[in-house]
This record gives C-alpha cells, sequence and structure tokens, in this order.
C-alpha cells in the first residue's frame, strides 16, 4: 500500500540552513518531489478545509527510487582488536536477564563472521538454552549447548570457555535465585578439534551477530533481548571460582591479570559509549539506544536512583525494535532561502498512486522574528508519539477508546514493518515499555492527510489563522529546549497546539521564565504541560520518557528506573514532582474520552470586567462549541480543569466550563485515588473542562481552553463560530501592548 | 467478561439500526465483548481513502507480519464497514452466522 516514505536530517529550520531529504521506495522506481506549505491538513472531503501551497524549490522533479533498509535492533560494537584476533583459550562471561530467551537464536557476546564460518559466539539456541559456538575459518562449526530453556526475566551469569589446546568447548549458566524458585546451574562440555578459532574481522559484538545489510553496510542480526551486566573476555580458561571472582567484581583485572576486556555499562549512563575498564581500553559504542540506567544483576533496592549506586545499575536493556537512526542515504538537499517566511512545510514525494509528505517546520531567521505571535509546534510530543502502534498493538485499544480499529494505510505500514520502530506509548517486543523515540527515521503520524492528532490536528489551528489573516511565526519544542525564555521573550504572545503534553525541564524552564516574566500564553489544547521527558545532549533527536507512578501512563515502569539516562532527573508527571500545570497554565488534566465531545456555557467569572475582551460579540445564554469535528464539541479528547490544590492562581478567571461529556469519557488515573461507579462523564461532576484567565505581575496572562478538540471547532460554519470568535477575540487582546493589569 | 446470548437478535438488529453509538446498556455489553477479541485475528477496518472508502482486514497474529484484506468487502459508508465488523466478530465470539 505504501511506495514511499522519507525523512529529514532536521525538522525544524532556518533560512540558509540545509535540509537533507532522504528517500526510500518501496516497489517503485521512480518519485516525484516537490515542496509544498501545509496550510491545514485534514484531508477529509467532507470537511472541506485541506489547503496546501506549492511553492518553487530547486529540487523539484524526478528522481530514482531505491529501496533504502533500516538496522533495527540495538546492540553494542567493540572495533576489532589484536587482542580478540589472537586469543587462544579464552573465558566469556556476562549477567544477563533474557526477556524472550524461546524467539530464537541470539547473540550475547559475538565475534562471529559467516561464509565460512570465524570467530566465537556465545548465544541463546532456537531452543531457548545458552549455547557457544565456534567457528575454525574452514566450514567447521562446533556448537555446544545447555539444552534446557534459560528462565526469563531471572539473572543468570553465562560463561563460555574454549580451550584451544585441548580442543574443549564448554558453556556454564549460574542462575541467581529467587525465594521461591529454584533454578540450577548446569553446564555442557563437547570436545572438538583443538586449535585457534578462526581470525575474523568483525568487531566483538554484544546482543547482536554481524550481518551485511542490502546497501553493503554492516548491520546487525540475531538480536537479543534483554538486559546484559558486566560482560567480560579473559584469556584461558577460567575455573569456577575464578569465573565468580570476574564476573562480581567491578575492576576484575585487580585480580585476574589475563582479563582483555571488562565492560561497564554505568559508566557513560546517557550516552552511546560503551567503557572498557580494564588497561586495554576497548572500549566501543551502542548501537539503536539500548536503555542505560537499568537495575543489573546486584541490584538490592536500596538506591532507586543510579546516580546513586551506578554499581548497581551496570546493565543496559537491549531490545530488538530499537532504532535511533534509520541512516538512510540523502536522495537530495535543500538550502532553505532567505525569503521562505516561518511557517509549516513538507517535501511532497509521490511514486505510482502512492503519496507521502515529509514534514519540517521553518523559523524566521535566527536571531529574528517575523511577528508578534509564535505558534510554538509541539515537536517534543510529536516525538514521543512518533510510529504509535497502541492500536493495533494493544487488546484494550478499542474499549479505551470506544470506537472499533479503524487502520490508516500508514498504521499496515508500521504493522509490516517493524524495523521503523515505535513510540514512546508502546511495549516492545518483550513486553517492556519503550523509552525512546527517534525523529531520525521515517514518522508516520506526522504528516498532513493523517489523522487529526497531535501534528495533523495542530494544522487545524494553522489552517484558521490562515483564514483569519493572523500573522504568525513558528518555532518548535526543541527551539525552546535549546534557547529557553530568550526564544519566547521576542515575542507578544505564544500559542499552544493541541496537545503539549510533553515538556523537558529547559522547556518547562523557559516557558515558566516567559509568563513570569511580561509573556502571554495561549493554550489552545488539553493534556498540556504533563509529563517531563529529556532530549539527549549527547546525541540528537531523540527523546527519552519513563513513565514511574501515575498518569495516562499505558504501561507500567520497570520499577527502581524511574531516573532519565539523558540527564539523571527523576521522570513522571510533572504534578508528581510539585510542579502541576495548573500552576503553569490555571488548568490540568481531569479526564480522558475519544467517542463523543461537550460544549462550554458561560459562567458568572465570565462577566467580569477583566475578561469581556474573550467574549465580545457572545450572547450571555450562548452554548460555546456544540459543534465540531473531533466528537462534535469544542470540549473533548483530553479535557482539563482548575484546581486550587495543585496550584492554579488564586486571581484566576473560570470564564466557561464544559457540559455534555460521554460514558465514555474517564477520570484520568491521577485524578482518582480509587476507581468507583461514577467516574464517567455522564456521572462524575469533575470531568470537564475549564475555559480560563488570569494576568501575570509582568502585565502578561495567560488564557487556557483546556481541551484537545477545541481546534476541531474553529472550521465550523465556514470559520464563523463562537469558537472562532473567543479565540480571535483573545488573540487580538493578547496582541495589544496594553499591559494586563492584576487585580487587588 | 460477558457471555453473549446469540439469539438476542434484538440488540443486532438495534446495532445495525445505529452502529455509530450510542448504544443501550445491555448492548454495550455485547458490543464491549467484541471489541475485547484477542488483537490475532480480530476484523478490523483499513481506511483506503480518507472519509471515502473502508476495507476489511484481519489482523495477524504476530508483529510485522500482513495483514489479510478481505475480498471484496469495501465500503464507501464507514457505518457499513462497522456492521461487516460486527457481524464477523459476533460470529467468532458466538459461533452464529448474521450473513
Ligand atoms: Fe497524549
Amino acid at each position: 500500500m505504501k511506495k514511499i516514505l522519507g525523512y529529514l536530517n532536521a525538522w525544524v529550520i532556518a533560512p540558509g540552513e540545509v535540509l537533507k531529504v532522504k528517500v526510500s521506495t518501496y516497489g517503485s522506481e521512480r518519485y516525484h518531489a516537490d515542496l509544498v506549505r501545509v496550510i491545514c491538513g485534514d484531508a477529509n472531503p467532507d470537511h472541506g478545509i485541506y489547503r496546501e501551497e506549492e511553492i518553487d524549490a530547486p529540487f523539484s522533479g524526478e528522481y530514482t527510487g531505491r529501496l533504502q533498509p533500516i538496522d533495527c535492533g540495538s546492540y553494542a560494537v567493540l572495533p576489532n582488536s589484536p587482542e580478540f584476533t589472537t586469543l587462544d583459550s579464552f573465558t566469556v562471561q556476562a549477567w544477563i536477564w533474557p526477556t524472550t530467551p524461546d524467539k530464537g537464536e541470539q547473540g550475547i557476546i559475538t565475534h562471529w563472521q559467516d561464509d565460512p564460518a570465524h570467530g566465537f559466539a556465545l548465544l541463546i539456541d532456537d531452543s531457548g538454552a545458552l549455547a557457544m559456538k565456534v567457528g575454525d575459518g574452514s566450514g567447521n562449526v562446533s556448537e555446544v549447548s545447555i539444552d534446557k530453556p534459560l528462565a526469563t526475566r531471572r539473572w543468570h551469569l553465562v560463561s563460555g570457555l574454549y580451550d584451544a589446546k585441548s580442543g574443549q568447548i564448554s558453556v556454564c549458566q549460574e542462575p541467581i535465585n529467587v525465594d521461591h524458585e529454584n533454578h540450577q546451574a548446569a553446564i555442557a562440555t563437547k570436545q572438538i578439534n583443538p586449535g585457534k578459532v578462526g581470525t575474523t574481522d568483525s568487531p566483538l559484538m554484544f546482543a547482536a551477530f554481524p550481518m551485511m545489510q542490502a546497501n553493503g553496510k554492516p548491520g546487525s542480526q540475531c538480536h537479543f533481548n534483554g538486559k546484559i551486566d558486566r560482560p567480560r573476555l579473559t584469556a584461558g580458561i577460567l575455573s569456577a571460582a575464578e569465573r565468580s571472582v570476574v564476573a562480581w567484581d567491578a575492576l576484575p583485572h585487580e585480580r585476574n591479570r589475563h582479563v582483555i576486556g571488562a565492560w561497564d555499562f554505568s559508566h557513560d549512563i546517557g550516552t552511546d559509549v560503551v567503557s572498557d575498564v580494564s588497561p586495554n581500553g576497548l572500549h566501543g559504542y551502542t548501537v539503536n539506544l539500548p536503555s542505560r540506567g537499568c537495575k543489573g544483576y546486584n541490584w538490592s533496592g536500596a538506591e532507586q536512583d543510579w546516580k546513586q549506586a551506578p554499581q548497581e545499575y551496570g546493565a543496559a536493556h537491549f531490545h530488538d525494535d530499537d532504532l535511533y537512526d534509520a541512516g538512510w542515504e540523502t536522495d537530495f538537499e535543500y538550502i532553505v532561502p532567505d525569503d521562505l517566511r516561518s511557517g509549516v512545510y513538507a517535501v511532497r514525494l509521490k511514486a505510482d498512486d502512492d503519496e507521502w509528505y515529509v514534514t519540517f517546520f521553518v523559523r524566521p531567521p535566527r536571531g529574528t522574528t517575523t511577528s508578534k505571535l509564535a505558534f510554538l509546534a509541539s515537536t517534543v510530543t510529536y516525538m514521543a508519539y512518533s510510529n504509535y502502534h497502541w492500536l493495533f498493538h494493544e487488546r484494550f485499544s478499542e474499549v479505551t477508546e470506544a470506537m472499533w480499529a479503524t487502520l490508516e494505510k500508514t498504521e499496515v505500514f508500521l504493522q509490516e514493518h517493524n524495523e521503523l520502530g515505535l513510540s514512546t506509548y508502546d511495549t516492545h517486543s518483550d513486553g517492556s515499555g519503550v523509552r525512546y523515540a527517534s525523529r531520525l527515521r521515517p514518522v508516520l503520524n506526522m504528516a498532513a492527510k493523517t489523522p487529526l492528532w497531535s501534528f495533523n490536528a495542530d494544522t487545524l489551528i494553522m489552517g484558521w489563522l490562515e483564514n483569519q489573516g493572523i500573522e504568525y511565526d513558528v518555532i518548535t519544542d526543541e527551539d525552546l529546549h535549546q534557547e529557553g525564555a530568550s526564544l519566547l521573550d521576542q515575542y507578544q504572545a505564544v500559542l499552544t497546539g493541541t496537545h503539549p503534553e510533553y515538556y523537558t525541564t529547559p522547556m518547562w524552564d523557559g516557558m515558566r521564565a516567559y509568563l513570569a516574566r511580561k509573556g502571554r500564553l495561549i493554550y489552545l489544547g488539553g493534556n498540556g504541560f504533563i509529563w517531563r521527558c529529556a532530549l539527549s545532549s549527547e546525541m540528537p533527536g531523540i527523546l527519552e520518557l519513563r513513565r514511574p507512578e501515575d498518569g495516562i501512563r499505558y504501561r507500567d515502569e520497570e520499577p527502581g528506573e524511574s531516573y532519565l539516562e539523558f540527564t539523571g532527573e527523576y521522570g513522571g508527571l510533572w504534578r508528581r514532582l510539585g510542579m502541576p500545570p495548573q500552576a503553569l497554565v490555571g488548568v490540568g488534566t481531569v479526564a480522558v474520552g475519544f467517542d463523543a465531545s461537550g460544549y462550554y456555557k458561560r459562567k458568572e467569572a465570565s462577566f467580569d470586567s477583566r475578561a469581556s475582551f474573550i467574549f465580545e460579540g457572545i450572547g450571555d445564554d450562548e452554548v460555546i462549541g456544540d459543534f465540531g469535528i473531533v466528537g462534535g464539541g469544542a470540549s473533548g479528547g483530553e479535557i482539563d480543569a482548575v484546581d486550587p490544590m495543585m496550584g492554579t492562581p488564586s486571581h484566576t478567571l473560570v470564564v466557561a466550563s464544559s457540559e455534555g461529556h460521554s460514558e465514555n469519557t474517564y477520570l484520568a488515573p491521577d485524578e482518582c485515588g480509587f476507581n468507583h461507579s461514577a467516574m464517567n462523564g455522564t456521572q462524575n461532576p469533575n470531568v470537564r473542562a475549564d475555559m480560563t484567565f488570569f494576568e501575570t505581575p509582568g502585565g502578561g496572562g495567560v488564557f487556557s481552553v483546556g481541551s484537545i478538540s477545541w481546534s476541531g471547532s474553529l472550521s465550523h460554519n465556514d470559520y464563523d463560530n463562537n469558537v472562532s470568535r473567543i479565540t480571535r477575540n483573545v488573540i487580538r487582546r493578547f496582541l495589544d501592548n496594553k499591559p494586563f493589569v492584576m487585580p487587588d | 467478561m460477558h457471555k453473549i446470548d446469540p439469539s438476542r437478535m434484538d440488540l443486532v438488529e438495534e446495532f445495525r439500526n445505529n452502529p455509530d453509538g450510542p448504544y443501550s446498556p445491555e448492548l454495550t455489553l455485547v458490543v464491549n465483548r467484541l471489541r475485547l477479541m484477542p488483537m490475532a485475528d480480530r476484523h478490523i477496518l483499513v481506511c483506503t481513502r480518507r472519509g471515502r472508502e473502508w476495507v476489511l482486514a484481519k489482523m495477524p497474529s504476530t508483529r510485522g507480519t500482513k495483514l489479510e484484506l478481505i475480498e471484496g468487502q469495501v465500503f464507501d459508508e464507514y457505518s457499513r464497514g462497522v456492521w461487516e465488523v460486527f457481524k464477523r466478530r459476533w460470529q467468532t465470539v458466538t459461533g452464529v452466522d448474521l450473513a
């Protein structure tokens, strides 16, 4: 169904900078590329509001298509060294916590090359058992297996030994028993022809075997799912007692002078560096971001923070569906011209009967602004959602959203192509939660003509701005993360999208400082400012998220692994960190429901002279937003309300509240300490969105609608309606230089 | 888990007349039961033209494998596709063919 996809080196770019366009076709020999400005991405013909504008670009034209492979699955690479190629007898060891021992062959520690087989590999074989194989380079492969499956999610010390003099090859597994189980140690030995294992050009690898990709680049296969801690390579045959010392000791070369390499994942957490703590310095790197800051075999539970007990956080968790950088070749480049106005753009790709929009954001030339109003595109949230599989991976998705699963062509493609990686809403193939989401790969749900969620829902706001003739710059979360309040300070007012859910600490601090000074924020969404997440200062284009404790978290976080590896910060809900969204923007999430939306009614405070600008032209009893293309109303999807306990500023005016929510709209988990039988929108008074306004001491102000579906009502009746009018009233007042005055 | 009574043709009729809901409490129990089938072999819809065309499909049992698109089951109205999904799942869960 899908014939063409692409991605870019950046999601946000300024004039003068270079965009690198990377394209893969799936069965099409040729494709056509053009530049378009995306004005409104809602392609439903019944809505009649889709708008794009072709823009001349030097790259427009025909290209030859090609399939660009993706090497997905995480692993570690230790570049080849004479220490590996001159091995005689040796012992290779690691602590492992296998999560899918029964999935087929999985490399644990490999130094391997096929055709003919060279080298050695400690692996899990097809029967789920620990095995070791050696290849002599002249076609002979010898393998020995324990023949009994490893226990799932249990720690084992696994060792492989090869005695070049006697020709004896052995594997040994020693479980760390949990209280009520009794896994047995086991050893298997085989006699083969003595002699050195064949010398290979391959690196040493953890968690995979090497494989040449279709494009001739080195890649990987037979990935291990699970954790690896303290892998070691030692010359000679270690006795059981020696193996134990080398495995347990953080600096094993101090106990055994034959240690060749002793790798420690508790060093360099937050990076792709793999450090060898032995004097040989055989350092390497990880590929596709295995998770770091993970509990090791020796985790005692005394510390929850990897920074406080790194020696107990020496594990890396590898997954066969991890992906960081798809690594595609660039098809063509585009230098963004100085006169290209700030906005949302796409490289439009067409191949046979398929098309694809590769989205990017153009900000004003660096150091300048071209409007008083900024639209802050929620690119960090787009990243968290990128390549969302939850709808068709999760059995409970239909009852969660009260709908019948209806897949897009893009989702069919994701189902059929694991190599495109997952979103932070998904679980890995081994059932563990996904913590990383990358933009350096095709992202199939950040494009025009996709369903109205996250990015494409935000184009409903862009389409409305265009319709209203309101000028705006586009800036993004990544810009805010890097430049903080100094970026926002350039703007009289900032407009959010429909769902600014994920905030890094620098983004949060930047927004907070902007508002505390003189900033003005129009929060046109719901479920915003919810999760602390992190961007890496080492690796561009990747988001990290951990979901401990509470909230709409889709999956449980692994206990003891709630600290972000990129920053060392504790992850989770901002409200659990003592900085609730209510204290930032007046409202915070109370409920979620996707089948039908409600509408707002004015409240007493809307007649306060402080708020009169909001309701100019709106009748006293007028129902607001009982229409729209998202659930039929302006209050829906995910909705937010005030909460003085959570820090809603005391002078906040609740100018309207919503009603009419469905029985499938439920309180958010963080809003309910105990499930009960009156949690839905037809019964629970807390299931509502509050529309709020408050002034700030610096003459600024914050207006919030507290609803994701607000944007879906803007275009109703050819953009002439009370949701549109209120939004316009607020923007007009917020762009007026006249300071807001704090009430007495 | 709720056990569907396959003789309740009144609930089938209710669904057929109002596939988009909201449903009566009794029909809600049926709908939720049908929405809780295991993902493997679940009949679903694939949107092939926004707002205009949907195709009946069956989910595969493992990640990374192909959906089965059901021959001849193309709908130009979403609610007609949903009715077909309902019938297929009803048959899977109760063994009774509503065709
Ligand atoms: Fe969300």
